[in-house]
């Protein structure tokens, strides 16, 4: 067993744990490529099928060909869509002028939060493929994301299944202890677990996965001719392209190989503050 | 561009690194990520300029140490993850905290290691946690250990401190059962035999901590075992078209090939296995341990989550009780009184203490046995009983189904491994009915046929009290409401059992009366019937008797007798003597059809 066989044997069994422990299940689908992976692996893990909702958090300044392609697949994959947005940030001007972390605060942080706990509203894609209000908003208690240890450090301090209390805050300093692949499947009443199968995934395990696999991810990380392209995505605004010429998974393989720059290196939230990301992240950011 | 077309096999290893707190085991880790070129381009200045605006001194710990609250305190609270390569493999390096507050971290992140390096500071020597770390790695299934004497310039790199050190340590380890690999005096600030070798301590001509790690073995695989799969699920889809009755699991140990015969303990059902299922992937009709599977039978069964798929001639063990170790990390201590859940496997149930049989300061090994209770960072020697049976192995034989976490309230609270199987008064009935289910001659018709066709499954209930309590009139009106409502019912009444089927035994052969009890009603329940049954001959203590020699199927006990006496242990349902009948039959009625015990609608 290679070590790409190895970690999708561990995230479908994380997979299948949190579709038999949590009812109120959903997986945060981001459009980028560890949860189009991970949308992948449930695939694998549910035989074909993704027996629950695909949330995305549109801050509506996304680069537009991800919604594009975001329905796409939820039509062809036959993938249940919900989605959240701060709607009343967003009619009073919010944007990234007004701060980078303000801005990620409202339109991720808050808009996650409540989108979650099903207080506002938020979108079904229906039978016609056309988004209606959810017309049955539960609360999510089994939220399953797409986050890897290497990405930045509080990352790496992350549960499979991590507890959220009932604000959505992580307690790092007290998280249950998990071992021998047995999770944390109990919670109480108000509280949700965050479930996490790609934690053991490297950025370039990822990328040798959607080669392996054939994975049809969104084509804005690769480059179109102008010698840029996207390492990460996020909003318009604050994600920055890199300089390279891969057009092809194989060669993002052969570039990320030889680089030596961070991969979020792109993002401008995370330079706000040494600690933003782990600011962010206690308060509810995935 | 050639070598990404094939995707490079490299190997990949988890090694978590631990030890008492402040013995140095951040500074070591961002020493081997600084030495051997790993970091990205700006992590090390972005760390040193966060230093400088703090107002001090850079250390490598700080590499590691990346969340706020660590830097302020400067320990680490939780196992951080950390990747490695070095020119032979992949490392995963785990960060565990060695402060006594976070040892449930410190257990999470040494779970998933097959190796650690256990560090002791040269100048503090042997402390508490040390030990406490290294019996714990026992206890967690890692035998490869290498041990590293940090801090060796405090001690002017004194080879009698390393050996005294040594001395002390080696025979502590040989004591929890670990021969460590490698013993290695450094300085990790320094980098002295880190990654290179360095000019300090000439005594010392062994291996460096790299070469160390290097040299740890993979794991054997588990593939040549006996074969392990705990059902993690069965799906149905019934989407798109999809009618496949998948049985999803992950094989623990072994091999599994389609064709093949194999029982689910402790149901004892026996099927073949029909086809391997998978999505985008080749065909394939075999799988080995490791693989997250999902499986068709050529017989379809009434399975559940908790049950082990083995070969018939190698099953696991089925019990009740359980001598076990296990290691308390639980804010409440673990009492006498209290019901956990335990989680084995893919199965859970409720557990209790049923003897303590000895409590351990984990950082002396000496002996506490007239402890009552196991107190939080305890290492207890106990025998557990679960509600019900459970299927397992023994630790030493099958790690993975040898080993259980306990739930108290919401939360994971502790861990252990299974050492024996305490043998129950059931045990021996046990084994004889596996032998009966397993050698069982059948016809074409499943039990799954049956229910379809009858629109309800074959269960049991059982009225228990005294004699002249109103026992057998419930029992009838029961059966009247079930067969009128078009249920398969039969009342079996004790009695009539011990006419017939007993006349041969004495009446005090309680065993043997139970037994033949037992019998006759798995064959009504074979046959697809709701057996409603009353005896005065049975006390409520046999149930559980009863309860094995029927399983699987389900049986629902029904007391009757005075509120003051309370619901008895393993009751589900009680009314008072000479209660309506009429309104306790419905009510138990109700109670079955809650449970999907009776026809729908």
């Amino acid at each position: 067993m290679n070590q790409l066989d190895a970690l999708e044997e561990q995230s479908v069994y994380i997979l299948r744990e949190a579709y038999r422990h949590f009812e109120e299940l959903c997986m945060l689908w981001s459009i980028g490529k560890d949860s189009t992976v991970m949308l992948w692996l449930a695939r694998k893990a549910f035989f074909g099928h993704v027996p629950f909702p695909l949330v995305h958090i549109d801050t509506s300044f996304k680069v537009p060909s991800m919604i594009e392609y975001r329905d796409r697949l939820a039509r062809d994959w036959g993938l249940t869509m919900v989605v959240g947005q701060n709607r009343d940030a967003l009619a009073e001007g919010m944007n990234c002028d007004k701060g980078r972390l303000v801005c990620c605060r409202a339109l991720k942080t808050d808009a996650l939060r409540h989108t979650l706990d099903g207080s506002w509203p938020r979108q079904r894609m229906g039978e016609d493929g056309e988004y209606h209000l959810d017309e049955n908003p539960q609360a999510f208690t089994g939220v399953i994301v797409g986050a890897r240890a290497d990405e930045e450090g509080s990352r790496s301090k992350e549960r499979y299944f991590s507890p959220r209390d009932t604000n959505s805050d992580w307690d790092v300093a007290d998280q249950p202890p998990e071992l021998w692949n047995q999770f944390k499947t109990d919670f109480a009443p108000g509280t949700h677990v965050r479930i996490h199968p790609l934690l053991d995934w490297t950025e370039i395990n990822v990328w040798e996965y959607i080669q392996r696999e054939n994975i049809p991810i969104i084509d804005i990380y690769f480059d179109k001719g102008a010698g840029t392209r996207y390492r990460s995505l996020g909003c318009e605004c604050c994600t920055g392209t890199v300089d390279s010429t891969a057009r092809s998974t194989q060669e993002i393989i052969v570039e990320l190989r030889a680089t030596n720059v961070p991969e979020r290196a792109g993002r401008a939230q995370d330079q706000a503050d040494t600690y933003a990301m782990e600011k962010l992240r206690r308060e509810g950011y995935m | 561009m050639g070598a990404a077309t094939n995707i490079e096999q490299r190997e990949t290893m988890n090694i978590v690194i631990v030890g008492h707190v402040d013995h140095g085991k951040s500074t070591l880790v961002g020493r081997l990520l600084a030495d051997t070129g790993v970091l990205g381009d700006g992590k090390m200045e972005k760390v040193q300029t966060t230093c400088r605006r703090q107002g001090k001194a850079f250390e490598y710990a700080f590499l590691l140490d990346a969340l706020e609250a660590e830097q302020q305190q400067g320990i680490t609270i939780d196992a951080a993850r950390v990747f490695f390569r070095t020119d032979s493999r992949d490392y995963i390096i785990i960060d565990a905290p060695g402060h006594i507050e976070f040892l449930k971290n410190m257990v999470t992140g040494a779970a998933r290691a097959q190796a650690a390096v256990l560090l002791i500071d040269a100048k503090e020597g042997v402390r508490e946690n040390s030990r406490r770390h290294g019996y714990l790695l026992s206890m967690l299934g890692i035998r490869q250990v290498a041990v590293v004497v940090n801090k060796m310039d405090l001690v002017d790199y004194d080879r009698d401190v390393f050996l005294r050190i040594e001395e002390e340590y080696r025979a502590f380890l040989a004591e929890v059962g670990i021969t460590p690999s490698h013993f290695i005096p450094i300085s990790a600030r320094d980098g002295e035999f880190v990654a290179s070798r360095g000019k300090t301590m000439d005594w010392y001509d062994g291996a460096t901590v790299l070469d160390a790690v290097d040299s740890f073995a993979k794991l054997p695989s588990r593939v040549d075992a006996a074969l392990r799969m705990p059902v993690q699920d069965v799906y149905r889809f019934n989407a798109r078209g999809d009618e496949r009755r998948i049985v999803a699991g992950r094989i623990e140990a072994g091999r599994l090939k389609v064709g093949e015969r194999v029982i689910f303990s402790p149901s004892n059902k026996t099927s073949t296995t029909k086809s391997i299922e998978a999505f985008s992937a080749p065909v394939t009709t075999a799988a080995a341990a490791g693989s997250s599977v999902g499986l068709t039978l050529t017989e379809e069964l009434f399975i559940e989550r908790g049950e082990v798929m083995s070969h018939l001639d190698a099953e696991p063990l089925v019990g009740t009780r359980l001598r076990v170790n296990v290691f308390w990390l639980g804010r409440r201590p673990m009492t006498m009184d209290k019901r956990y859940k335990l989680k084995l496997g893919t199965a859970q149930v409720e557990v209790r203490i049923d003897k303590i049989l000895r409590v351990l300061d984990a950082s002396d090994l000496d002996a506490t046995t007239e402890k009552s209770q196991v107190d939080r960072h305890d290492v207890a020697e106990l025998i557990v009983a679960t509600r019900n049976p459970i299927a397992f192995d023994l630790a030493e034989t099958n790690e993975s189904t040898g080993r259980f976490v306990i739930v108290d309230e919401y939360d994971i609270a502790g861990g252990g491994i299974v050492r024996d199987l305490v043998q129950d008064a059931d045990h021996q009935l046990r084994l004889e009915s596996r032998i009966r289910d397993i050698a069982w001659v059948r016809g074409d018709i499943t039990n799954a046929n049956r229910a379809e066709v009858a629109g309800h499954p074959a269960s049991m209930v059982t009225l228990t009290g005294a004699a002249g309590v109103g026992k057998h009139a419930i029992a009838c009106v029961l059966e009247r409401v079930l067969v009128g409502s078009g249920h398969h019912a039969y009342l079996l009444d004790g009695k009539n059992v011990f006419l017939g089927v007993d006349a041969d035994l004495a009446l005090d052969d309680r065993a043997g009366l139970v037994r033949r009890f037992g019998e006759v009603a798995h064959l009504f329940l074979d046959s697809g019937t709701l057996v409603v049954s009353t005896t005065n001959v049975i006390g409520l203590g046999d149930h559980r008797t009863l309860q094995t020699l029927i399983a699987p199927f389900k049986m629902l006990i029904v007391h009757v007798g005075p509120e003051a006496e309370g619901l008895p242990d393993g009751a589900d349902l009680r009314f008072d003597p000479g209660c309506d009948p009429e309104a306790a039959a419905r009510r138990i009625a109700s109670v079955l059809a809650e449970r999907g015990r009776l026809r729908q609608g």
